[in-house]
C-alpha cells in the first residue's frame, strides 16, 4: 500500500501540477491529494487561481473564498495547469518555448488518476520497446520493433535528461498523420515529475508536436497524470485531439498499474536493462543524485 | 451510415463498438468530450439523450440511447443469425436477467474505475466490494456451466447480448482496483468472448492468444 512517509526536500519544493485551469469550476471550491495531503483550491473573483491546504470548514463544492486566504500556498498557471508546491519552489518553472508559438493548439487533454508511481510513469513514457505491443497499429507495429541506438545526456546546467535522435516507424504519429511514417522523438525530463516529448510533425518536415505529461504526485504509488498537447493541426477539434491522447494512454494504464514494484527501485542492479533502456537508466541516476526518495525504492547506500 | 456518439474509454460505449463488430458492420464516430469536457451533460447532448448519458446511437433517423437498448435493437436488426438477441422466450427472458446483471456490474465494477480513473464522486470501495459480489456470482454460474458442456452465460450454443452486456466492465475491472485473480472461469470466459471472430479491443483490454 502507499504508506505514508514525509516527502524528501526535493520532491517537497517542486512546483507539482493539479489541475487543467479551463476545468476548475468557477466560483466553488475544489479538491485534491498532492503528496498524501489534501489541499483545496478554487478561483477568485477576478479568476486568479490558489490553493490551501484543505481545512474542515471549507469542503469540495463550497462557495470559494473572494480573496486569497493568508495561508494560500505557492501557486502559478503554466501549460493550462495549476501548480503548486508544499515546500519552497523555485521562482520558475520549466521552459515549453513551443507553447508560446501562435499556430500551435495548445490543449490539456486529460487528467487521468492511474495506480502507480510517478518515477514508473516517467520510465514507461520514455520507453519506445512497448509501442509495437501496447499501441498496436498506432504509435509501432511489428514486425517494426527495433529501438534504433539514441543518445541520451543529463545536462548539468539545464537539470534535465534528454534523449535525442530517437527514431521509431509510427503507423499513426498523431491526429493528422496520413499513413506510416518514421518519427523522431527527442525526450526532455525537465522535472522529476514531468517529461517533455517533441516528435516530427506529419504536417511540417521542420517542427515538432509537443506532448507533456506532467504527473501529480498523490502518494507514492498513485498519481494523476496531467496531459498537455501543443501541436500542429488545424484539422480536427479539441474534442478528437484529445480522444487520440486519451487512447494511446489509456493502452499505457494497465501496463502502469501492473509494474512490480510499484516503485521504481534505483539500485542499478534491481533490474536488468537492456540498450533500449538507456534513457531510463540515465533517468534513475539522475533521480538518485538529486535525492529523490518519493515513489522509488532509493539504492543502497 | 450508423452513427455511434462513443467516448473511446467508456466501458458502456464499448458494448456497442463491440457489437458494431462482432456484426461485421460499419460506423462513424461522432466523439463526444465525456471527461473531461462533460459534453455529455450539455443541454445539446440531452437532445439526443435526456438522461444525459452515453452512448448514443443514431441509424435511418433512429436515435436511441442506453447501451443495452442498442445491443438489442442492433441484434434484432442486423443479426440475421438470430443467434445475438435470440426470440425463444425462456432464453430470451435469461439473456434479459443478464442485461439487468450488466447494470449492476456497470454500478459497482464500473463505478469504481471511472472513481479511481476519472474522479467521479461515488464510493469506490464499496463500489469494488459489491463488485466482488458480483463477481462471485457470475464465477459460479460460469464455472457450474462448463460442468454442463455450457461456455456462454445463457444456455445458447453461441455468444448472445449477455456477452457484450457484461464483458467490458469485467475487462477493465482491474483500473477500478477490482482483481480478478480469483475467479479463474470469469477468466476462461473473458477468453471465449475474445476469440469470438470480429471481437475488438479498446484501450485497457488486449486480445487473447488463439484458442487450442
Amino acid at each position: 500500500m502507499s504508506g505514508f512517509a514525509s516527502p524528501d526536500p526535493v520532491t517537497l519544493n517542486l512546483w507539482h501540477p493539479i489541475a487543467a485551469i479551463g476545468e476548475i469550476p468557477p466560483g466553488k471550491v475544489s479538491a485534491t491529494v498532492l503528496l498524501d495531503e489534501p489541499v483545496n483550491f478554487a478561483k477568485v473573483a477576478d479568476g486568479e487561481p490558489f490553493v490551501w491546504r484543505a481545512r474542515p470548514e471549507l469542503r469540495a463544492g463550497d462557495a470559494a473564498p473572494s480573496t486569497r486566504p493568508a495561508d494560500a500556498l505557492p501557486s502559478l498557471v503554466a501549460y493550462g495547469y495549476l501548480w503548486t508546491s508544499l515546500g519552497t519552489p523555485p521562482e520558475e518553472i520549466f521552459a515549453i518555448p513551443e507553447y508560446a508559438e501562435p499556430d500551435r493548439r495548445n490543449v490539456a487533454a486529460a487528467s487521468i488518476g492511474v495506480a502507480v508511481s510517478a518515477p514508473r510513469a516517467i520510465e514507461n513514457f520514455l520507453d519506445m520497446g512497448h509501442f509495437p505491443y501496447v499501441h498496436t497499429g498506432i504509435l509501432g507495429e511489428q514486425p517494426h520493433t527495433e529501438v534504433k541506438e539514441y543518445d541520451v545526456e543529463t545536462s548539468a546546467e539545464r537539470d534535465e535528461v534528454l534523449a535525442t535522435r530517437c527514431r521509431f516507424f509510427q503507423p499513426m504519429a498523431s491526429t493528422v498523420a496520413k499513413g506510416g511514417m518514421e518519427v523522431e522523438y527527442v525526450y526532455r525530463v525537465p522535472h522529476p515529475f514531468c517529461s517533455v516529448l517533441y516528435k516530427s510533425s506529419p504536417l511540417d518536415a521542420n517542427r515538432q508536436d509537443v506532448i507533456a505529461i506532467f504527473l501529480q504526485p498523490v502518494g507514492q504509488e498513485r498519481i494523476r497524470a496531467h496531459m498537455m498537447l501543443s501541436i500542429l493541426d488545424d484539422q480536427n477539434d479539441d474534442t478528437f485531439i484529445r480522444r487520440f491522447q486519451l487512447m494511446v494512454f489509456g493502452q499505457d494504464k494497465p501496463i502502469l498499474e501492473n509494474q512490480f514494484p510499484k516503485r521504481l527501485p534505483l539500485d542499478p542492479r534491481a533490474e536488468t536493462p537492456i540498450r533500449a533502456d538507456k534513457s531510463a537508466i540515465a533517468y534513475r541516476r539522475w533521480l538518485s543524485a538529486k535525492g529523490v526518495t518519493y515513489g522509488v525504492i532509493p539504492a543502497a547506500a | 451510415m450508423i452513427a455511434l456518439h462513443d467516448y473511446e474509454l467508456s466501458a458502456e460505449c464499448y458494448k456497442v463498438r463491440l457489437m458494431l463488430g462482432l456484426l461485421g458492420l460499419k460506423w462513424r464516430v461522432v466523439p463526444v468530450d465525456y471527461y473531461p469536457g462533460a459534453e455529455h451533460k450539455t443541454p445539446a447532448f440531452r437532445t439526443l439523450s435526456p438522461l444525459g448519458r452515453i452512448p448514443v446511437l443514431e441509424d435511418d433517423g433512429f436515435t436511441l440511447h442506453e447501451p443495452h437498448a442498442i445491443l438489442i435493437y442492433l441484434a434484432g436488426r442486423y443479426d440475421t443469425s438470430d443467434h445475438w438477441s435470440p426470440r425463444e422466450p425462456r432464453l430470451a427472458a435469461e439473456v434479459a436477467q443478464w442485461l439487468s446483471f450488466a447494470v449492476d456490474l456497470d454500478a459497482s465494477a464500473g463505478a469504481a474505475r471511472r472513481a479511481d480513473g476519472f474522479f467521479e464522486a461515488v464510493d469506490a470501495d464499496a463500489a469494488r466490494a459489491e463488485a466482488h459480489r458480483l463477481f462471485r456470482i457470475l464465477d459460479e454460474h460460469l464455472w457450474f456451466g462448463e460442468r454442463q458442456g455450457r461456455g456462454w452465460l445463457c444456455p445458447a450454443e453461441r455468444p448472445t447480448i449477455a456477452e457484450i452486456a457484461c464483458f467490458p466492465a469485467v475487462a477493465l475491472s482491474e483500473e477500478g482496483g477490482v482483481s480478478r485473480q480469483d475467479y479463474p472461469a470469469i477468466r476462461r470466459w473473458m477468453d471465449r468472448v475474445k476469440r469470438v471472430p470480429g471481437f475488438s479491443v479498446m484501450s485497457g483490454v488486449f486480445p487473447a492468444a488463439p484458442g487450442r
